[in-house]
């Protein structure tokens, strides 16, 4: 372990330099536009912050990633001011920095693992991984398309969300031939349809997913698989499989009322904003009137901020989350509870929908809620909420967005019947291997784990990729 | 991009598109839709597949005007094409031996019914068809249905041909005979405006004809993950988008169908009323700067900056 750093700082004073915080747009300003909320470190502040790295012997920030990243080497690139090192190192073991340097959850990986956590302040290694893929990108040459491995096969990767990018990315790395399979017309699965721009600009992930074309990854859209071939299908022409389809389809409260005009999955309200961007003046896709409208959603995951912060920035009136449990046990990241409070949004927390209310036409008019208490925790350690009787009153809204998680999708049935499934409906796999019951087929993301997040759907990803690498090898050198 | 073959105008506002889209025509089967996007920008909408051409690589899709998607479909010539085809999406029919089969489609719901209805004949099904429409002009796919039916009847709101009055004025003259046991009717296939389909069900229900109507609600994506497409079947909710199109007739709540395909209907006619204005909007906004600026990456120093 050096003492002194590249910028001639003793470790005792990188140890009282306060952790630089990235510039935020206004938070007013913000809540009326889709711009970037996080605006990121600059050059300064980012050698600033990665100076104050203590280039542990046995990282452990290393050890909360879930795809492994040497984030102490990387660190120490960008304190040398070596932003291609830097950018080199993170793109050995991920794909898409610049997403994961913004949708990751760093507060409860890499940065609760880092040793100045414990002072309360780790190093900023999102908004450092971040200011990486984002420098390298501005003046970053094409990326050189793989030669391809005369030992490698054919790989053919369903959903091109997270998970698929992921294990698409390392496929191609390692030689072998790769195609994406994606339903929809653009590319990106969740981190299009789902997450905001004002959190992950379109331009951003365009660009990720640009570099892995480079490399020789092919894309095929609007390719709906299980509707037109099945996974046998695909079997036939190539040599593995990975199904990365996502969470599927959305669960709804089950209250009655739920069906009225007005009541939208959270799926559906931001697909429309972002994947359709129904609110630009040019949008063929519509969008119901969200302007001087009061807006519930219910839910407390990142999906329900997410849409709590959409609806703020198409003008609603009053937009508020209502969740069952209390602020420390919604699932959605701190900084995103942080944002949506600074924009305006409001927070009805220990509340539950037990009606939504009809204005008389079929459309919504406001919804009945209880308040609940908190009991003991139940089997997930979180604890139970429990309805307060006589606590039910009614509100007044427009607009409900249900973001209350997903269940797995039909669909996946008719692409491959004969895969093995959980009771939950998910699809079984090894965790060390992402294999699946069938031959050649492997899984990962959200439709093995259920709605998790993007960087542990990336980390499934890649493990499969390494399966199938294996996998494809074996079997021609067999062969052979 | 899926360029368009042949365009041929069946009736006022309903055309006939042959669209090359290869993987759709490969893998259809009857009662299965695609999902379109017209142009950038544009909205995506579902579409019955009306028939397939898989040596060919094409298919065909018949639209009415009502919206603006739908115009822009019906204002395409051959050499055109469209962005976005999606498909085949939904589950397939069931096709299967019946029997006597009614099926009773108004309006463009005629290119819904069409391909099941065929399958149905090729499956051995005696066909007893009944084919509604507002008025003479509107009728469609009268001669394809013929073919594949035993019997057609058309009824048309104003009696400019056929009977005058509502295809359940047939119908249920149909099922009178049933019940009569003078000709048994062991399916009814109905697609068509959603009142109209809630009046078939209503018509068969009280004899327990099993009933099947193809549902039409908005969609989004088309593969399950909106849920936008929900309607009520049997107390519960499915998504027509995966669990049908088609469900049991005596089990959908067609009042809220109904009043859930009107959630837009206000933007949907200002859209149409508005493209030419948002056509001049879209141009103005894509020359203009988008306001983002600050959130591009920061240039990188050189390193002798940097030090």
């Amino acid at each position: 372990m050096s003492s002194t750093s590249p910028s001639g700082r003793t470790r005792k004073e990188r140890m009282a330099l306060p952790r630089v915080e990235p510039r935020e747009h206004d938070a007013t300003e913000r809540a009326a536009s889709f711009c970037e909320v996080d605006l990121g470190l600059d050059w300064e502040g980012a050698q600033l912050e990665a100076d104050r790295c203590l280039q542990c012997v046995r990282p452990r920030c290393i050890e909360g990633c879930p795809v492994g990243i040497r984030i102490d080497e990387f660190l120490g690139k960008v304190a040398e001011g070596d932003i291609d090192g830097a950018a080199q190192i993170i793109f050995d073991d991920s794909s898409l920095p610049a997403v994961c340097g913004r949708v990751c959850p760093q507060e409860s990986q890499c940065e609760a693992t880092c040793v100045l956590a414990k002072k309360d302040k780790p190093i900023a290694i999102g908004q450092l991984e971040r200011y990486v893929a984002d420098a390298a990108r501005a003046h970053a040459p094409p990326a050189q398309r793989v030669t391809p491995d005369p030992d490698g096969g054919s790989a053919a990767i369903v959903g091109s969300g997270p998970a698929g990018l992921a294990c698409a990315a390392d496929l191609a790395q390692a030689g072998h031939d790769v195609t994406v399979y994606e339903a929809l017309h653009d590319l990106g699965g969740v981190l299009a349809y789902g997450i905001p721009q004002f959190r992950l600009p379109r331009d951003v992930l365009r660009a990720e997913i640009n570099r892995l074309a480079e490399l020789g990854v092919r894309f095929e859209t609007n390719a709906p698989i299980g509707q037109a071939e099945g996974v046998d299908d695909l079997l036939a022409e190539h040599d593995a499989v990975f199904l990365g389809v996502g969470a599927g389809v959305p669960r709804f409260l089950n209250v009655p009322g739920e069906d009225l005009v007005g009541v939208s999955s959270a799926n559906e309200f931001l697909t429309r904003v972002n994947l359709m961007e129904a609110h630009r003046p040019d949008a063929d896709t519509p969008l119901p009137q969200v302007a001087g409208r009061r807006v519930l959603v219910f839910g407390g995951g990142n999906t329900a901020i997410d849409a709590v912060r959409t609806a703020l920035r198409l003008g609603a009136a009053e937009a508020t989350i209502c969740y069952r449990r209390s602020e420390e046990q919604m699932p959605a990241r701190v900084e995103e509870i942080r944002h949506a409070r600074e924009e305006g949004a409001q927070f009805a927390l220990l509340t539950n929908p037990v009606e939504l209310l009809d204005d008389g036409t079929g459309a919504l008019a406001g919804a009945r809620l209880q308040r609940m208490e908190l009991v003991e925790p139940d089997d997930g350690g979180r604890a139970r909420p429990k309805p307060i009787p006589g606590s039910e009153h009614e509100v007044p809204a427009d607009l409900a967005v249900v973001a209350v998680g997903n269940e797995p999708n039909p669909l996946l049935r008719r692409a491959a019947p004969d895969l093995e499934r959980t009771s939950r409906g998910t699809i079984a796999v090894d965790e060390e291997t992402g294999a699946t019951s069938k031959p050649r087929v492997y899984a990962g993301g959200d439709i093995v784990t259920g709605g998790a997040t993007v960087i542990l759907a990336m980390g499934a990803g890649r493990r499969a990729a390494a399966s199938m690498d294996r996998e494809i090898r074996a079997a021609k050198s067999g062969a052979a | 991009m899926f360029p368009v073959r042949e365009a041929q105008t069946l009736a006022p506002d309903v055309v006939r598109l042959v669209v090359e889209a290869p993987r759709v025509a490969r893998y259809q089967h009857p009662g299965q839709f695609v999902i379109v996007r017209v142009r950038e920008g544009g909205e995506r909408i579902p579409l019955t597949i009306a028939g397939a051409d898989a040596e060919a690589g094409t298919i065909t899709l018949i639209i009415q005007a009502v919206g603006l998607t739908t115009r822009l479909l019906c204002a395409l010539q051959p050499g055109q094409a469209i962005l976005d085809v999606t498909g085949p999406l939904g589950a397939p029919s069931e096709v299967g031996y019946e029997g006597r089969v009614a099926v009773v489609a108004g309006g463009v719901g005629s290119a819904i019914a069409y391909p099941r209805a065929a399958a149905l004949a090729r499956a051995g099904n005696e066909l007893v068809t009944i084919l509604g429409a507002r008025t003479a002009d509107l009728l469609t796919l009268e001669d394809e249905l013929a073919s594949v039916s035993a019997s057609l009847r058309v009824v048309t709101d104003d009696g400019s041909r056929g009977r005058r009055g509502l295809v359940t004025d047939v119908l249920a003259d149909d099922v009178e005979a049933a019940a009569a046991g003078i000709a048994p009717l062991d399916l009814v296939l109905t697609a068509g405006p959603v009142p109209m389909m809630g009046a078939v069900a209503d018509v068969t229900r009280p004899h327990g004809i099993p009933t099947v109507a193809s549902l039409n609600p908005l969609m989004v994506d088309g593969t399950g993950m909106c849920g936008g497409c929900r309607v009520q079947v049997a107390g519960a909710t499915a998504f027509a988008c995966v669990d049908g199109p088609e469900f049991d007739a005596h089990q959908v709540d067609f009042a809220l169908l109904h009043r859930r395909n009107q959630a837009y209907r206000d933007q949907e006619r200002a859209a149409a009323e508005a493209a030419q204005a948002a056509a001049e909007a879209a141009q103005a906004e894509a020359e203009a700067d988008d306001g983002c600026a600050a959130t591009q990456p920061q240039p990188r120093p050189t390193l002798r900056e940097a030090r």
